[in-house]
Parts: structure tokens; sequence; C-alpha cells
């Protein structure tokens, strides 16, 4: 018993603690794919420092909501992890609170949050932002509608924990049609909804080109800090949910005993790796696509899963 | 077990095949639709060759190997000399429908294609088959959609050209033992055939300056630009 809530506690420590980790080797990796040498892999450590040690400055106008926010922004994705599989493969105590659509829905909370809280200030750049989120976020529903459908149809159920042991972990369904469609409508998803390339740029400082990061501009000092700190965790529970249960559900915990657990962090820590490899090669080699071919490339993901669904249901 | 395992495999290569047809629909580049040609002939080829293995046929090798010979290198190469680089350097921008739309249409014809092919694998049973069939009947449909939808000269050819491909992944599974004299002779054909298409929008690109045949509807005069 004891042994379980250590479990999960340390399960939210490795959300928390290497989700800043994830987000500098990303931009790292991508300042030396482009012959430059970028920030430390640290920095998003010390930036969440500096921005804790800072005075914050609220406007007058702001309501509740404002301050409400970012702590909001920051739990909802350490929520999500209680549900989902970060280092076992066995269900830890919170496994059957919610299935893959409450994990979505805990972490459009947050968003919807953040949407509010843009439009709070009267600040003119945030109700920019918060609009082309919405788009972004409305484009991608169905997307994640069709690809639980496919998941549950497939694994009859949409607990993330069972998806992975019923579906993906035995190796002669990986390349089952819909299972490799699936990953990648899920992978363009992931892109869309963390803010990366194709869709928005996450190093831009222009406004006026700005769809996630505007919704944070009118925030300081400590709010800040918790804003950013729940986007890196955001993005790593993204990848998260990406490798652990739908793509490569190796190298979990199988024991349950804590070095099992333990010696699960550092290779969930490799596969992320892995996978921002592959983020960076997208990244570096497709450009910023145009606020209206959005639609297009959302499009794009929503025919793929379309397909990985039909595929799996008139398959003999 | 492996032959299981060579299944999925070739059922993975219908799933592709069919997102390189949607991806037809949808590409505006020209250069990004010949390299989605050459994809959907890469993934004819290799569900020729699983097949070969599935079915023990050796024809269907042969198949495969002269679809990459025409259409995964003669092909493009011989579109690429027919035709000046600026053609495929250029970006359709007006489709007569838009993107989304177009993208919806053709996955409507999907779904509409594994309906359809519903009735006929209930005679036929399971495996190849199953997934060859549908796969083939959607891109038989979805080329005739690409070539509708699509203005520029290139794309819309190789929509037609794509329905040609669907035929033969449909082909290839239905009758594994199709008589390779008959394969041989329409990847001729179909060479012959991209020489005089080129030929032709070359020399419509001569007189009028674009290769949006879509827009050609119109009578002209001669020598009026």
């Amino acid at each position: 018993m004891s042994d379980r809530i250590l479990f999960n506690a340390i399960q939210l420590l490795t959300v928390l603690v290497f989700a800043p980790l994830a987000s500098g080797v990303l931009s790292r990796l991508k300042e030396i794919v482009q012959s430059k040498r970028g920030p430390s892999i640290w920095q998003p450590y010390r930036d969440l420092w500096k921005l804790f040690h800072k005075d914050e400055v609220v406007s007058d106008r702001a309501s509740w909501i404002f301050r409400f926010t970012p702590y909001l922004v920051f739990v909802t994705p350490l929520f999500v992890a209680l549900l989902i599989p970060v280092l076992t493969d066995y269900p830890l105590f919170f496994a059957f609170m919610g299935d893959m659509l409450g994990g979505g829905f805990v972490l459009a909370l947050g968003g919807f949050f953040a949407t509010l809280a843009a439009v709070d200030t009267a600040n003119p750049y945030g109700p920019v932002g918060a609009s082309r989120t919405r788009m972004v976020g409305f484009l991608a529903e169905p997307v994640f509608m069709i690809v639980f459908f496919t998941v549950s149809f497939v694994a009859g159920s949409t607990i993330p924990y069972i998806v992975q042991q019923r579906w993906v972990t035995p190796r002669a369904n990986f390349v089952a049609p819909s299972h490799v469609l699936l990953m990648l409508a899920f992978l363009m998803l992931v892109l869309a909804e963390g803010g990366r390339i194709p869709v928005d740029n996450p190093t831009g400082h222009f406004e006026l080109a700005m769809i996630d990061d505007s919704k944070s501009l009118e925030y300081s000092g400590p709010g800040m800090a918790l804003v950013k700190w729940g986007a890196h965790m955001r993005l790593f529970v993204l990848l998260c949910i990406f490798l652990n249960v739908l793509v490569t559900p190796w190298g979990l915990a199988h024991e349950q005993t804590l070095g099992a657990v333990l010696l699960a962090i550092p290779l969930v820590l490799l596969k992320i790796f892995g996978l921002l490899l592959v983020l960076v090669g997208i990244e570096s080699s497709l450009s910023k696509l145009r606020l209206f071919r959005i639609a297009e490339f959302l499009g794009a993901a929503f025919v793929t899963s379309v397909t990985a669904m039909i595929s799996r249901l008139f398959s003999f | 077990m492996i032959t299981a395992w060579l299944q999925d495999l070739n059922a993975l290569a219908g799933g592709l095949f069919l997102l390189a047809l949607f991806g037809l629909v949808a590409t505006r580049q020209v250069q990004g639709c010949l390299r989605l040609f050459v994809a959907l002939s890469a993934l004819l080829a290799a569900s020729a060759f699983l097949l070969t293995a599935i079915y023990g046929v050796l024809d269907l090798a042969v198949v495969g190997t002269v679809d990459v010979v025409t259409k995964a290198f003669l092909i493009p190469r011989l579109l690429r000399r027919a035709l000046h680089d600026e053609v495929f350097a250029r970006r359709e921008v007006t489709q007569v429908l838009n993107v989304p739309t177009a993208l919806l249409g053709a996955l409507g014809l999907a779904v509409a294609a594994y309906l359809l092919s519903q009735p006929l694998l209930r005679f036929t049973g399971g495996g190849a088959v199953a997934s060859n069939l549908p796969v083939g009947i959607a891109g038989l449909l979805i080329g005739g959609l690409t070539a509708a939808v699509r203005r520029e000269a290139v794309p819309l050819f190789l929509g037609l050209l794509a329905m040609e491909n669907a035929a033969f992944f449909a082909g290839i599974g239905i009758a594994p033992g199709m008589p390779l004299l008959a394969d041989v002779a329409i990847a001729f054909d179909v060479l012959i055939l991209v020489f005089v298409v080129g030929v032709l929008t070359r020399a419509v690109q001569e007189r009028t300056g674009t290769t949006e045949v879509g827009e050609l509807i119109l009578l002209r005069e001669e020598g009026a630009r």
C-alpha cells in the first residue's frame, strides 16, 4: 500500500522535475541543427528560478480568473500524469479515475482557463492568440475523437493502461495499418496541441504571429513561472501518452519494486530523447504554416485517423 | 505466423497507399505530387512482392519489378525531361474545390469503397484480398476525384495514373496469376501515354504560357495571350 503511494509520488515527481529538461534538450538540439550553439539544456530551470524570485505585476482590471489560471495550468498536466502510464505498466491508484477522454478534458480545462485569462486583461494580443488557439483546438477535436474511437474499438477500452496492454504490447499488432496510421495521426496532434512548428513557432517573438505564447504575455514573476512550467509538463505528458500508450510501451517497470520503478526513469527519458530527435527533424525540415493552412494540416490528420479506423473496422 | 506477419505488412502497404492518395488530392506543389506518385508506385511494388511471398506466385515479383522500373524511375524521369523545370516548382493556387473539402470528399469515397467491397469480399474470404480490394476501389475513385479537382496538367494526369495504379493494386490481390504479358503490355502502354501527355503539356505550355489546363475551357485566338 505504502509502496503504491511512493510509486505514484515518483511518477508525479518525474513529470514535475524532468519536463523542463525535455524542453531544454529540444531547443538545444534545434539550435545545434541550425549550426548554432544554443542555450544550455538547463536554461528552462534557470528561467523558472529567475521568475519565481521576481515580483509579480497584475493589472488592476484583472479578475480572479487571471490570478487563478496559473495554478490550474500548472496542476492539470500533473493530474493527467496520474491517469497515464508514465513509469509503470501496471495501473496505479488513480488509473481508473479517468480514461484518455477524461485526460483530454482535464488538459482542455487548463487550456480553457488560459484562454479566458488571455481575454481577461484587455491586452490587445491576448484575444488574438486566444481565438487562434480555439481554432486549432476545435480543428484538433474531431481527430482526438476518432483516435479515441479507434482505440476503443480495438482495445475494448479507453483506459490508457488497458490500451497499452491489450493492443500495443503484442508485437504482432505493431505493423497493423490501423496502428501505424493512428501513430501518424497522433503525432500530428501532438505537434498541433504542443504548439510545435508546422502549426506554431514556439521560439517566435513576434506577437502578431503567435498562437500559444501570446496568451501568457500578460503574466510576470511567479505566475509566469507556473504557466511556463505547466507548458513544459503539458508537452512532456503528451509525449508520454504518445510513447507509453500508443507507440513503444517498452522499458516500463513491470515488477512492483522500488528498484524497477527507479530504473524505468532513465529508460523513459531515453525514449523521450529519441522522440525529441524525431521532433527536431520535423521542426527543422518544415516551415510554419500560414494560419489558414492549419485547417489543411489538421484535415490531413483527420483523414489519417479515419483511414486508421476504417482499415480496422472493415478488416476480416 | 510468418504469413500473418506478411499479411499485416501488406495491409500496412494498403493503408499507406490510401494515405498517399489523400496526399495526391491535397498537395499543392507539383513536385510534391510527383513524389507522392512515386511513393504510390513503390507501395504497389511492395504489395506485389509481399503477395509473391504469400501466394508463392513468381509472376507477381516480375510485375513488381516492372512496376518499380517503369513507374518509380522511368515515368518521373520522362515527365521531368519532357516538361520545363518551372512546371514542377509551381504551386497550384486554386483548385476547383478547396483542400479540406476535397479531402473530405476523398474520405467519403474511401469509406464508400470499403462499404462497396464488403459484399464482394463475402465470396472471397479474408486474407490479402480483403486488404487490397477496398484500397484498390478507393484508389480508383480518389484518382478520379483528383483528376476532377486539379487544374494543373501534371497533377491532373497523375490522378489518372493513380487510378491505373489502384486498379493494379486491386488486381494483384484478386488474381495473382494474371497473365504476365498483360501486365508488361500495360506498363509499356502507360509509358507511351506519359510520353504523349508530356509532349502535349509542353506544347500547351509553349502556346499559352501556362499548364493550368483547367483554365483552358474557352476558345482563344491563335497568338492571343
